[in-house]
């Protein structure tokens, strides 16, 4: 048997422990699109349970409401019942898609800046570096021995990702029920079991995915990067070190002497080159912009070295970029040796020819035809959510028996009727039948006495109203014959909606 | 096992190296493209780990290794039995005071709470399916010989009271002095109309319910149903509730109303019977079975209103 530590140990690499990653901090546009995009997500995450929505005394006033247990859905001005959860179909559709449209255009920008492994990631690492500084700190402070500065510094990191935890687990909740109250049951302690549970389960995993896995979870857990990577094509914008002209690296002594050289024979110093890139061709194979200063390395959030070429790891975060560009701009050479650009332009500018804009990049036909796709579904699904009816009815016939004769020789039917209110104020509406000649209606309540072609039913704000409705029919007459119920409401908006029906006989006449 | 060491060593793949990952090749390959040995993250085995100590922990807890006849039993002491007793008692109570609210409510007052009188139906209507089926069909519908429990023609009266009290003593049910009790002579078998007489008997049947003409046969029925039938079915045949005789002039046969099955049913009588239902349930399951076949479709409103007396309790 292979003990664990055969299983385990270095030279068997059957596990491998985690590297821990250091990202040392870094400022440059994109770290501040990056902050920009936190700010507004978590915002919108935080606040968006508060916000008030008045709808009438019949509705709750939160604006936006998962109500499972009346199984209602609230955004703004829309509210959705269970049988219109294509909506909710339709949006998670155009989320798909959306990501599909993103990723083929600007790669992988949901990872590096919307994803909330990474927003949340960011935070987390902000905290740290709060405490216990920037990379070389915490470098330091990790192979320092325990000792009370260090339990300190670590018990203050634990304590405040535990309450982010809890505060994104907290958030959460205020989504499913009204936020006021359910904030002021969960402090006093009797909001429903699911509520502490649902907190408890989110404070967990924020504080482990976010403090303790943070890369892992995007390099073992995520499907996305793996669907990604098929999804990406060579017009697709990735995060590329252009080893065409950072290669050969060079720094310390070899860089002077290279550089030196250069001198010697001739040709343009870098400082010359800076202010001129059209003498570039002038310096031949000599030294790359890249100074090997690895910079780019410190700074990745997920530990990966970008001028080993597209992989896995890379987020698309873009910090490298910043961390790349601020070195450029010590020594004295052009920006953006690590960049955006796509793999064909790479090669058009590794050959030496002009890559096409960026913009024009954007137009062809995959990404066009994404759009179209998400566009139609979303002007499809605003089409019909501007044009549905707020009244609905569903006939489900009585099947045992199919038919009763009454003692006058005329034959009865049996209906479940189920008249839909879905605005949120009650509403009365007229039942009638058609296409069955002198048939009447009539309701347990009321009678056969009161039988007539017509009936009234109250129906609550939001909710479906159920009768039970009886058909009376001559006792001759075809076997099975067509029916439609007309649900008429009778206010002033109106509102009409049919449902199609049988009305049933015995087979033989006597 | 001496060749376990082999599979992780990354020698199957004959120790090659791939170039820019710097990880040994496992030696598959498909279309060109190769398997890598990479490791796994240690924290991947660290939850495995965890989920076998999780594992040990239920299998102590909970009922876990099947034994011949029963299984270990769980330091909680947790079953489905027990689960299911529980949530039944909790379910019991959940429901006690609306037995008490039908337990309290005569049979005619329900009308008067719409809650009430629908959870009275919809208790009937699980009731139904319990008891009553077997005869009456699922959909109440009946058969031959058992009454269709959806039309407007009842043998004994089709008020709620009435319907209740037919549940609660039966039909023909010896030894209960309120049970339902019709007695129509076997008038071929004990000879008291001749064959001949009995057509004619049954050909006036005939033409009270419209089937047939006004024949020679139905006129001299006519007199024989005066002197044998009238009695108990009344002058005009519209029957009588008090002693259950059935209306022939309707469109309703319990047994059928073409020749041969009346010339049967006047030649021997029928005589179909109907448990006692007092004697076996109690007494909200039969104001639920009577409030349900009540609002079948033929129920008959109480002779005299009763006021409705809601009860504050009935409206949870």
């Amino acid at each position: 048997m292979t003990s664990l530590h055969d299983l385990t140990a270095p030279d068997e690499h059957f596990f491998e422990a985690r590297r821990k990653v250091f990202p040392k901090a870094v400022d440059g546009p994109f770290r501040r699109l990056k902050w920009a995009i936190m700010a507004v997500a978590l915002l919108i995450y935080y606040v968006t349970p508060w916000l008030r929505w008045n709808r009438g005394p019949w509705a709750p006033d939160q604006a936006v409401l998962v109500d499972l247990a009346h199984r209602r859905f609230y955004m703004f001005s829309i509210e959705i019942w269970p049988h219109e959860f294509y909506y909710v179909a339709g949006l998670l559709i155009m989320a798909g898609i959306g990501l599909f449209l993103v990723t083929s255009a600007v790669g992988r920008a949901w990872c590096g800046y919307a994803c909330p492994q990474t927003v949340w990631t960011d935070l987390f690492v902000h905290v740290e570096r709060a405490i216990d500084g920037d990379r070389n700190a915490q470098i330091r402070l990790q192979k320092a021995p325990w000792g009370p500065a260090k339990i300190a510094k670590r018990l203050a990191k634990h304590a405040i990702w535990l309450a982010i935890g809890a505060l994104t687990g907290g958030a959460w909740i205020f989504y499913f029920a009204d936020a006021p109250a359910l904030g002021q049951a969960f402090v006093h302690g009797t909001a429903p079991f699911v509520a502490y549970a649902t907190v408890g389960v989110l404070t967990a995993t924020t504080y482990i995915f976010g403090g303790l896995m943070r890369e892992q979870v995007c390099i073992y857990m995520c499907p996305w990067p793996r669907i990604q990577s098929a999804m990406l094509d060579e017009k697709s914008l990735t995060v590329t070190y252009k080893a065409w002209r950072g290669e050969p690296r060079t720094h310390g002594l070899k860089r002077e002497a290279a550089v030196q050289d250069l001198e010697h024979e001739g040709r343009p110093s870098l400082v010359a080159l800076a202010a001129d890139p059209s003498l570039a061709e002038a310096i031949g194979t000599g030294i790359g912009d890249c100074i090997d200063c690895n910079a780019c390395i410190a700074v990745c959030p997920t530990g990966i070295d970008i001028r080993e070429g597209p992989q896995i790891g890379c987020i698309t975060c873009g910090l490298c970029i910043d961390a790349c560009d601020g070195i450029m701009a010590k020594v004295g050479r052009p920006s953006r040796l690590i960049g955006y650009t796509t793999d064909l332009d790479g090669r058009l500018a590794a050959s030496g020819k002009e890559p096409l804009p960026a913009l024009r990049r954007l137009f062809r036909p995959r990404t066009l035809v994404y759009f179209g796709a998400w566009a139609g579904i979303g002007l499809g699904m605003l089409f019909a959510l501007g044009n549905r009816t707020r009244i609905d009815v569903s006939v489900l016939q009585t099947r045992n028996p199919q038919w009763v004769r009454l003692s006058d020789g005329s034959i009865r039917n049996g209906y479940i009727v189920k008249v839909r209110n879905m605005e949120a104020r009650p509403r009365t509406v007229d039942i009638s039948i058609d296409g069955l000649a002198s048939a009447t209606l009539w309701t347990e309540a009321s009678g056969r006495s009161d039988a007539s072609t017509h009936l009234k039913l109250d129906v609550a704000p939001d909710q479906v109203a159920q009768t039970q409705l009886f058909v009376g029919g001559p006792g001759s007459g075809p076997e099975r014959a067509d029916m439609v119920f007309t649900v008429r409401a009778l206010d002033a908006e109106g509102g009409i909606a049919r449902d199609k029906t049988h009305f049933e006989r015995p087979e033989h006449e006597e | 096992m001496a060749d376990d060491k082999h599979i992780g060593g990354g020698h199957i793949g004959g120790g090659r190296i791939d170039g820019p990952t710097g990880t040994s090749f496992v030696g598959h390959e498909w279309d060109g493209i190769e398997e890598l040995d990479t490791p796994m993250p240690r924290w991947w085995l660290y939850t495995f780990y965890a989920c076998i100590a999780f594992a040990l922990v239920m299998v102590v807890l909970y009922p876990a290794i099947p034994m011949l006849h029963s299984a270990s039993r769980g330091t909680l002491g947790w079953s489905t039995h027990g689960e299911l007793e529980k949530e039944m008692m909790a379910e019991h109570d959940r429901r006690a005071p609306t037995m008490r609210a039908l337990a309290m409510t005569p049979i005619e007052g329900l009308s008067g709470n719409k809650q009430l009188l629908r959870t009275a139906q919809e208790g009937g209507r699980s009731a139904f399916k319990v008891y009553c089926t077997q005869c009456h069909g699922g959909g109440a519908a009946g058969g031959k010989g058992y009454p269709n429990l959806n039309d407007d023609d009842w043998l004994w009266g089709g008020d709620v009271a009435t319907i209740q009290q037919t549940l609660e003593h039966g039909v023909r049910q010896p030894g209960d002095d309120k049970t339902r009790m019709s007695q129509m002579p076997a008038f071929g078998r004990d000879g008291i109309l001749k064959p001949e007489e009995v057509q004619d008997a049954v050909s006036y049947v005939r033409f009270v319910s419209h089937q047939e003409g006004a024949n020679a046969s139905a006129r001299r029925g006519a007199t024989l149903f005066a002197g044998n039938c009238a009695v108990c079915h009344g002058d005009n045949a519209k029957g009588n509730r008090t002693v259950g005789a059935p209306n022939l002039t309707d469109g309703i046969w319990l047994y059928g109303g073409d020749r041969d099955t009346l010339t049967d049913t006047v030649t021997n009588a029928r005589y179909g019977i109907m448990p006692a239902w007092g004697s076996r349930l109690d007494p909200v399951t039969i104001k639920m079975l009577a409030s349900y076949v009540h609002s079948l479709g033929g129920g008959e409103a109480s002779p005299k209103a009763a006021p409705a007396k809601p009860l504050a309790v009935a409206q949870k």
